[in-house]
């Protein structure tokens, strides 16, 4: 199974050297788990854009966005073999994360058919 | 809010290769390690629902599984130099600090390679290998691995006995090869894993054509072994294989869990994540000078169907080529076979037949479904209706995969048409 996990952190403000490494550290443990597929971080609001369409007129916003406490700052995708190992592993990133939301949606894959075996 | 068994269940499937790992360095027996583990894990049943999961599980089960190793050793009265090995460690670890902990991760990993070289020792049976493999690098249950395999509960469990005490008997050592073992044992444990991924990506019987759970396993194994061995130019080429692969997992079955070829397939469902990935595995071969590697050189031919937009894109003279080192280096009709579909391809249906007629007495091709299949395939593009027909047939007798023999008996029939290929 695959999960997309994205991160939202209480304390919006970069972080520490110290932090940097051990999210780094973490990253490269969650490689050696041959459960990482993919990782990366997401730049602040200022570098983005938000566009809506509503009844056939679009409207575009750059960023950055005022409520930054909310903005998703990282995000990883990896491969489980099931819904509570994912959770696991964002836990253990939260750990060093530090406080804040960790979500994790599961991706569609292959085994996402009506007729595909276990 | 989660339930704590299964949240247990994921601790096991992320913790229990490299606590089986650091358990057989201890006591030098992979059977005994294993059920030391799995005392651990019922006393992690017991104790986390009421307490919680903790901080650091990983941690709280190698210490219960070592308290449990000394009062086996203590009962079983072993040699005294372990006793006091596993107390010295033991105390050694609770004094730990911060930075001993990054030198016993180095010390885990050496000993997850040595658990990995054990499970695919030679001297057991590749279904030993891939069993024994499965148990205890996957963390799969004997269930999960009979079903996987299609074969009965107790069969693998017997399989798991038989290959412990196998390992136990021969008094396999609990080390990486020498230099000069190294490349032949790391071939070995590359079999074990492409075997299993394999039998996800293509099930050799029964209903499903594809097992992805399987792939993902073996992809995963693959992945820790890369790490594990990050200069063995091999491991990234099976990665590579792997990856390209199962990037056409979603795209290999229809809407009515039929099987659709590769140049029908709709690319817009190959996974381009995997497809990035696998490229990247094969680039690092290429870097560490593994270009001609039998692995890579198949990582090599997959690219080439991921690098072509369309089918028509494909570059089929490369990968004529490709196959064609191949084959001097592993010489095997079913490669050749490949070669003269790719020639086919390249160079038009006539010269394709020309090579496979030349395999047509082949014993090891004897039962292969896939030389009467392609040898229809080229005699419908020649026109050759009648023929094309007798060999699909032929080839759908020959499979033992219902999906595919019901593609088979289809192309059978879309010969009465008289076009080709068929729509």
């Amino acid at each position: 199974m695959r999960f997309l996990m994205t991160y939202t952190a209480d304390d919006p403000s970069p972080p520490s050297p110290e932090k940097a490494a051990a999210i780094g550290k973490f990253s490269e443990e969650m490689a050696k788990s041959g459960a990482l597929l993919d990782t990366g971080g997401i730049l602040p609001s200022s570098k983005g854009a938000r566009i809506s369409l509503a009844r056939g007129k679009f409207a575009i916003t750059d960023g950055p966005f005022p409520e930054t406490k909310e903005l998703i700052v990282g995000y990883a995708i990896v491969q489980t073999r099931s819904k509570e190992e994912a959770i696991e592993i964002a836990r253990r990133f939260m750990t060093v994360a530090g406080d804040g939301q960790g979500e994790i949606r599961q991706l569609m894959g292959p085994a996402d058919g009506p007729h595909h075996g276990p | 809010m989660a339930d704590t068994q299964s949240a247990i269940r994921a601790v096991w499937n992320l913790e229990s290769a490299r606590l089986i790992a650091g358990l057989t360095r201890m006591v030098r027996d992979v059977g005994l390690a294993e059920e030391l583990a799995q005392d651990a894990l019922v006393a992690a049943l017991e104790h986390w629902p009421t307490a919680g999961v903790p901080d650091n599980p990983a941690a709280w089960l190698m210490t219960t599984a070592k308290h449990r190793a000394i009062n086996l050793l203590n009962r079983t009265k072993l040699l005294e130099r372990k006793h006091e090995e596993l107390g010295r460690e033991l105390a050694a670890r609770q004094a730990m600090t911060a930075p001993d902990l990054d030198a016993l991760d180095d010390a885990v990993g050496d000993d997850l390679l040595r658990l990995v070289f054990i499970a695919c020792h030679p001297v057991l049976s590749p279904e030993a290998r891939v069993a024994l493999t499965l148990r205890l690098l996957g963390g799969l249950t004997t269930e999960e691995i009979a079903r996987a395999f299609l074969v009965s509960e107790p069969t693998i469990a017997q399989r798991i006995v038989r290959a412990k005490r196998t390992l136990a008997d021969e008094r396999v050592a609990f080390e990486v090869p020498r230099k000069d073992q190294l490349a032949a044992r790391v071939a070995s444990v590359l079999g074990v894993i492409y075997l299993i991924f394999n039998e996800g990506y293509a099930a050799t019987a029964g209903d499903d054509l594809i097992r992805p759970a399987l792939c993902e396993d073996a992809l995963r194994l693959g992945r820790i072994l890369a790490e594990l061995l990050p200069q063995e130019p091999e491991v990234h080429g099976l990665i590579a294989v792997m990856e390209l692969h199962a990037s056409r997992l979603a795209a290999r079955l229809g809407p009515s869990g039929e099987l659709v070829l590769l140049l029908d397939q709709n690319r817009a469902r190959w996974d381009q994540l995997l497809i990035r990935r696998g490229l990247a595995a094969l680039a690092r071969a290429e870097q560490l000078g593994g270009a001609g590697g039998p692995y890579a050189l198949q990582a090599a031919i997959s690219a080439c169907h991921a690098r072509a937009r369309a089918p028509e894109d494909t570059d089929w003279a490369q990968i004529a080529a490709l196959y064609h080192q191949l084959g001097q280096l592993q010489p095997s009709p079913v490669i050749e076979l490949n070669r003269a579909v790719a020639v086919a391809m390249a160079s038009g249906p006539a010269a394709g037949l020309a090579l496979v007629d030349a395999l047509a007495d082949e014993p090891a091709l004897a039962g292969y479904h896939l030389l009467p299949s392609a040898r229809a395939d080229l005699l419908a593009r020649l026109g050759r209706f009648d023929e094309a027909r007798d060999e699909f047939e032929r080839a759908a007798r020959l499979t033992r995969n219902t999906r595919e023999r019901e593609l088979l008996l289809e192309r059978a029939a879309a010969c009465a048409t008289g076009t080709w290929p068929p729509r």
